[in-house]
């Protein structure tokens, strides 16, 4: 049931959460970017502490998944909300030529950053032309 | 994999529930749920929730500056506003660009009788807190027949 999208593929807009075993699954805003160095992937995962974030890398898929923690006095009831589940999920797929060995991760106010730098013997070169 | 403090876990079912009671976010009669009721994507976030004794705010804003946060009570109206600077990285070919970037403003109504004097605030993990006390007056009292 899980959400996919190729990091190099461009999607525009964000799909509903969805609903699947009676939870309902937040799907994290993310922004993701190129350059020489590799892909940074940047996910607003606001009430997700470091010990509830779970990143996973398994064959070029890459998981992020989080719960939320808030602190609720006792007693208090709903009365309008717009966040209505407790679980962010979202997978993407990598490429080959991303080194998942080296990704940095870092979480502060909310906001996951991951690193992906590529392969050092991928990393594209400038060739030179030699005019005669 | 995770386990998740029971009173979290429970308010937000109740909220999933409520929400399908009411036929989603506009309500049963595709009327919206609330005159300042916002599209769905709008930032932050926002739930509200209250006991007898306080009603309790919680706006989703991760990555903000707490400074730029202006947050203002007028008699039962919350006001959050503020700003989230995202850097773009000119070099870079972006592929997804999600995230919120720029100013931002809510306006909430609440229980008529939350009390503006009685507010505190904090930032923690992304999420604004935000407690207001309500007034002795607002509270249920029980009556006993003589």
């Amino acid at each position: 049931m899980n959400e996919k999208t190729d990091m190099t593929t461009a999607e525009r807009g964000r799909t509903l959460p969805r609903q699947g075993d009676g939870e309902i699954e937040l799907l994290p805003a993310v922004d993701i970017y190129e350059n020489d160095a590799g892909i940074t992937l940047e996910a607003d995962l606001p009430g997700v502490s470091k010990d509830r974030l779970d990143i996973q890398i398994d064959h070029n898929n890459l998981t992020i998944e989080g719960e939320v923690a808030v602190e609720v006095s006792e007693n208090v009831k709903p009365l309008y909300a717009d966040v209505r589940g407790t679980r962010y999920r979202r997978s993407f797929s990598l490429s080959p030529e991303l080194d998942t060995e080296n990704v940095d991760a870092n979480l502060g106010n909310g906001v996951l950053s991951l690193k992906i730098p590529k392969r050092a013997e991928l990393q594209p070169r400038r060739i030179e032309v030699k005019a005669h | 994999m995770f386990s998740y403090p029971t009173s979290v876990d429970s308010l937000f079912n109740e909220l999933a529930r409520l929400s399908r009671d009411l036929g989603g976010p506009y309500g049963a009669w595709g009327m919206p749920a609330s005159i300042r009721a916002a599209a769905r994507g709008t930032f932050p976030a926002i739930n509200i929730g209250a006991s007898d004794d306080e009603v309790e705010v919680y706006a989703f804003a991760p990555g903000i500056d707490t400074s730029s946060l202006d947050i203002s009570v007028q008699r039962n109206v919350l006001t959050v506003a503020g700003e989230r600077k995202l850097e773009r990285q000119p070099e870079a070919e972006y592929y997804l660009n999600e995230r919120m970037s720029g100013t931002f403003r809510r306006v909430m109504s609440l229980p008529d009788d939350v009390d503006p004097d009685k507010v505190e605030a904090n930032y923690r993990d992304g999420v604004l807190h935000i407690r207001m006390q309500r007034s002795e007056q607002g509270k249920p009292r029980q009556i006993r027949p003589q």
